[in-house]
């Protein structure tokens, strides 16, 4: 069972994938949606054996790279932290392949838009249920080419095209950190096996490593390291220009990929080695601040951008961030939590999204939008509920994570710590602000479309409105029914081994007993940016124009996302260019064949002609030149050879 | 050891398939035709030959073996002896493999002068199997320059329009080295008085005379493998050699270079090796960063997979060189990853070649809206030249970089590097070939791969996923011997370099 939850996904996928012209449409998506409904069935039995029932277990499946003393093998590990990760996984997969039966329902290629669904999904799968380091690496590499062909899905589309290669390449930034650390991981352990790194992690603390020009706390480095990888994966705060133009795929796979599970994978890796990331405070240290800046950054960015799936992408990386100084704050269950309730309506958000756009004929510019609340009102309300559960009104699923996460960076007591709660409750403020712009703007004012959108805008058939509501429902659940148990009384339990909290560390602990003050704030900020959101959108709807004549280069500045993409642009993209241009024309060319064979054959052709003008022909020539040759031969012999 | 006759059979097989396509008679149609069936069976049956060795090869020991001695040269030590170590193994199945592979896809491609084709490609074969496997440096010697024959020719002959040129200049290049590697093995037969190979690993010649016959081996091998800054024949070489020459080239030829670092270099001039390290290091460095670049801004398919190969080689040369078990494992693992990736790659150049007649990237777009086969086996070369886990590129890579770390972190840092920009020209590449809308007129009418196509390509996309999913297949071949060269390398270092040590 444990085998068959990770495998069906593949089989999905390779049946779809092969056999697609023979089994048709219809055959595809029915054999993907089996065997992803079947894979969430089996995750829950799974779940409750292993979490709840706290059987932890590892399969070994078969030997892959071995070389000396390296031994990476196939193998599954089935802890609580996997679960939860296989659950979540794959309830939201299940949900978004047959949502696509409906979205997709116009698209020529549907059963390969289906394997790579369900391809992504057991490369995802992989990820969270890996025993070492490398076949985690294996699952890594695997969502990010997955997710570069679902971006490049239309193929057609030059900006498609383009995004696609930003994601994979960025991400690729990413993992050089991530391979250097699992390399590091390696020299310092002798194993890239998790149970051996994490036996051996306390001992290794305080061991000084050489690394690069420096020499450095080993842990530190290596954490790090794997660090940057979950960075480019999770799209945190520069390396995350890849994650909104991600957007250019279809929506279903911006729910599935690029907010419920992907993105989430930097998370899980931190949360996956909290063993050793617990022994390297600095790295900590530094989770937290570029988590804290993430959430801010993106928050202020979603603020200002006009298509309706951006926003909800800057909101994903915003929420990433809150997750990352979650972590860094040691709160990794809080995290995990937050990751989990995150799925749910981050996924029904793009969903809905994605049914506005159905509706509208492809429309994704919130300016075309307006006043269509009435046409379609299932789509309206479950907007709502993802939008009540991100923005952390009490007894949504947000409130229970996010709140924790806040309150428990203020109760680390440490400088970044509190540096990440006052960025987390700015971007509360934000998150609250945009995401009922985002309402308003899309539902609510006089319609901006023209008549004949309007007169077709249609709700949407019931495979997708069906999903909506099971992930609306997961929205208003998960966080009270999660809590105890992932959070609360029940937590150690639960984790048991799967996470590790140094004692002094422990800030959830320390979260349930913060001021009153600290635990209010994030709820009164979160009212405060509905308010100004409708304010500013339905009260006095010529506020933000007056806004952005007043302020016009922040304006700019927000518009344009802090000016990344032209400065990465211009830094890396125009240099590479031009540097492998001047080595192609002037090394290459130019010196090495200058200088090598081109130069050489025409000295040796040079030569040649030279020689060549001394063969006349004349007579007199040749025999004046034997003259000359004899009396210098005459004139040595008499003066040396006497 | 009962198989002697196993290995010369192999190595000569093809040379009876070339004679009785010599004497085939008929018209010309009738010539060309039963010269192409006479190389395909010729080639296969070496090559389930070949798979014979790998059947009886015994993966315990570091012993070579199925070894023939025959006396050959009166008055001195130079013998006609081959043999297989777990190093050499594969290269030659890796020949084998190759060689009907490379006359299937020649199949409709090569329509003049057929017989003389399909008697060089046997020719070349019989001379790259006994290169990998001679156990006499002379012999070596031999097989390892008149590789250069067929191949000159092949690209002389059968070439593009610039192929005169670009056959000089591959001819040039490697013979230079090749001068400097005879005086080389003249003076190694005079210091020892022995040309057999097994005798020479144990010999242990003076550190400075090591110093000397390291830089000539140097010249030749770089030249081959190529590394930088003696690369610049191959691009023009591939650029102008038939689709199956470039398969060669990339798939074996390049491995000549690597294959004598590790047959030669390191084992009979350990001190010499370790010393001149930094400075492979530092070549093949600069190989990776300034090629990947250089890839990067190519407009012509082929050019932009040679420059890749000179990239990827850079790997297999670091990995050899920091003589962990891990590196030099993964130095041979890659450079048989490489053999076939790039092989396949410009195999995929050779479709739509064969079709459009232009290597030109901008003359293409939109091939997945026609040809989806296509676009589904190009993807998966693509994936395995990027090194993705689940391709034999990864683990070539991997281990390479495992090695690499041990060595020296700004290495293994900068090396990494190479899984960035290789990403990047390749899957540029890849956009610009397949993606796209199909806009241009002449393209809407290509056909997707047939069925002669897909029997070329099945066999190298089942072996790259094989490669990468169940690497152990051949790394428990080879561990034995490359434990056995690591060891020898450290005894040589430690009895002898005292000095060195002490640095």
């Amino acid at each position: 069972m444990y085998t068959a939850i990770i495998f069906l996904p593949l089989l999905g996928a390779l049946i779809a994938g092969f056999l697609g012209p023979w089994i048709k449409d219809l055959g595809a998506q029915l054999v993907t949606c089996g065997a992803l409904l079947l894979s969430a069935v089996l995750a829950v039995v799974a779940f409750v054996e292993v979490a709840i029932g706290g059987q932890p277990r590892t399969i070994e499946l078969a030997s892959w790279i071995t070389s000396g003393s390296f031994d990476a093998s196939w193998s599954l590990r089935w802890d609580t932290l996997t679960a939860v990760m296989v659950l979540v996984v794959t309830v939201v997969s299940s949900m978004v392949h047959v949502y696509s039966i409906g979205y997709m329902s116009h698209d020529d290629s549907k059963p390969r838009f289906m394997a790579y669904l369900s391809l992504f999904t057991f490369a995802m799968l992989m990820l969270v249920s890996a025993d070492n380091l490398v076949q985690m690496f294996f699952g890594w590499e695997g969502v990010g080419v997955a997710s570069y062909l679902l971006i490049g899905f239309w193929y057609h589309k030059p900006s498609a095209n383009a995004a696609a290669i930003k994601a994979f390449v960025v991400n690729r930034v990413g993992d050089f950190g991530f391979a250097l650390g699992i390399l590091g991981i390696y020299l310092l352990f002798d194993s890239v096996s998790l149970d051996v790194i994490f036996a051996a992690a306390p001992e290794k603390a305080g061991t000084v490593m050489s690394f690069l020009w420096m020499e450095a706390d080993a842990l530190t480095v290596l954490s790090i390291l794997l660090f940057i990888g979950a960075m480019g994966k999770s799209a945190q705060l520069g390396l995350h220009t890849w994650l909104p133009d991600a957007m250019e795929g279809p929506t279903p796979v911006s729910a599935l990929i690029h907010a419920a599970t992907m993105v989430t994978a930097g998370v899980f890796l931190v949360a996956r080695m909290s063993p050793m990331f617990e022994y390297a405070p600095t790295a900590l240290a530094v989770v937290t601040v570029v988590g804290a800046a993430t959430a801010f950054f993106a928050a202020t960015v979603g603020t200002c951008q006009n298509d309706i799936k951006r926003v909800i992408a800057y909101s994903t990386c915003s929420q990433l961030g809150y997750m990352f100084f979650a972590l860094g704050v040691s709160a990794y269950s809080a995290a995990i939590f937050h990751l989990m309730t995150h799925a749910f309506f981050k996924a029904l958000l793009f969903l809905s999204a994605g049914s506005v756009i159905h509706a509208l004929h492809d429309e994704q510019d919130m300016r075309n939008m307006g006043g269509i609340w009435r046409k379609i009102p299932f789509t309206y309300a479950m907007m709502w509920i993802g939008s009540l559960a991100l923005a952390g009104i009490p007894f949504f699923a947000g409130y229970y994570s996010k709140d924790l996460i806040i309150e428990a960076a203020w109760a680390s007591h440490s400088g970044v710590g509190h540096f990440a709660f006052w960025m987390g409750i700015t971007a509360a403020l934000l998150t609250a602000f945009y995401s009922w712009r985002l309402l308003f703007m899309t539902f609510h004012g006089k319609p901006r479309m023209d008549q004949h959108t309007l007169e077709h805008a249609h709700e949407s058939p019931p495979s997708m409105t069906v999903p909506l509501a099971v992930l609306a429902l997961g929205a208003v659940i998960s966080g009270f029914v999660g809590y105890d148990v992932f959070v609360g009384t029940q937590m150690d339990a639960f984790w048991g081994a799967s996470i590790k909290v140094l004692p002094e560390n422990n800030t959830i602990e320390a979260a349930h007993h913060v001021a009153l003050w600290v635990k209010i704030l994030p709820i009164g900020v979160a009212a405060a940016g509905i308010s100004l959101a409708y304010i500013a959108y339905i009260l006095k709807p010529e506020l933000p124009a007056m806004f952005v004549a007043r302020f016009r280069p922040l304006y700019l500045f927000l518009l344009n996302k802090w000016y990344f993409d032209e400065l990465y642009d211009w830094l890396f993209v125009k240099r590479a260019w031009q540097i492998g241009r001047w080595f192609w024309q002037g090394g290459d060319r130019a010196i090495i064949d200058g200088f090598g064979p081109d130069g050489i054959s025409m000295v040796a052709r040079w030569c040649a002609g030279q020689a060549g003008r001394l063969q006349t022909g004349y007579l007199y020539h040749y025999a004046f030149a034997m003259l000359i040759g004899v009396v210098a031969l005459v004139s040595w012999y008499l003066a040396f050879g006497g | 050891m009962d198989q002697t006759w196993l290995l010369p059979l192999v190595t000569f097989l093809p040379l009876v398939g070339a004679a009785l396509i010599l004497v085939s008679r008929g018209d010309a149609e009738q010539v060309a035709t039963s010269a192409r069936y006479l190389a395909l069976w010729t080639s296969l049956i070496t090559f389930v030959l070949s798979l014979l060795i790998w059947v009886l090869f015994d993966p315990t020991t570091a012993d070579f073996q199925m070894v023939e001695t025959v006396a050959w040269i009166p008055g001195s030590s130079i013998a006609f002896s081959m043999g297989v170590d777990g190093i050499s193994l594969f290269f030659v199945l890796l020949s084998t493999f190759l060689t009907p592979i490379c006359v299937l896809a020649s199949w409709d491609a090569i329509k003049t002068r057929v017989q003389e084709y399909m008697i060089a490609f046997l020719v070349l074969e019989t001379m790259m199997v006994g290169m990998f496997v001679a156990l006499d440096i002379f012999l070596f010697y031999i097989f390892f320059e008149a590789v250069l024959i067929p191949m000159f020719l092949i690209i002389g002959v059968w070439g593009g329009a610039r192929r005169v040129y670009a056959a000089f200049k591959f001819f040039l290049y490697t013979l230079a080295g090749s001068v400097l590697m005879l005086i080389a093995i003249l003076t190694i037969y005079f210091q020892s008085g022995t040309t057999d190979i097994q005798q020479l690993m144990a010999f242990g010649f003076a550190p400075e005379v090591q110093t000397w016959l390291w830089l000539a081996f140097f010249a030749s091998f770089a030249v081959k493998v190529p590394m930088w800054p003696v690369h610049t024949w191959l691009p023009d070489a591939h650029v102008e050699a038939p689709t199956a020459g470039s398969v060669i080239l990339a798939g074996v030829l390049l491995k000549m270079g690597g294959y004598g670092f590790l047959r030669f270099s390191i084992p009979m001039f350990p001190e010499a090796s370790e010393m001149f390290a930094p400075l492979i290091y530092t070549l093949s460095v600069v190989a990776i960063v300034y090629t990947s670049l250089v890839a990067l801004v190519q407009e012509d398919m082929k050019k932009l997979i040679a420059y890749s190969s000179v990239a990827h080689m850079g790997f297999v040369t670091i990995g050899m060189f920091t003589m962990t078990t891990q590196g030099v494992e993964g130095s041979i693992f890659q450079m048989l990853s490489h053999g076939i990736v790039s092989g396949a790659l410009f195999l995929c150049v050779g479709v739509v070649y064969d079709r459009m007649h232009t290597r030109e990237i901008a003359a293409y777009g939109g091939l997945v809206n026609n040809m989806p086969r296509y676009a589904l086996v190009f993807m998966v070369f693509t994936m395995a030249s990027v090194g993705l886990p689940g391709t034999s590129g990864f683990v070539g890579e991997l281990l390479i970089l495992v090695g690499a770390f041990q060595a020296n972190t700004w290495l293994a840092a900068l090396t990494a590097t190479g899984l960035v920009l290789g990403a990047v020209y390749m899957l540029y590449l890849y956009r610009r070939v397949i993606f796209g809308a199909l806009e241009k007129e002449q393209l809407k009418a290509l056909l997707d791969l047939n069925r002669r196509e897909i029997m070329v390509f099945a066999p190298l996309v089942l072996l790259v996923i094989w490669m990468g999913v169940y690497p152990s297949s051949f790394l428990d071949m080879m561990s034995v011997s490359v434990d056995n060269l690591i060891t020898n390398y450290k005894v040589a270092l430690g009895e002898t370099g005292t000095a060195l040590a002490a640095r």
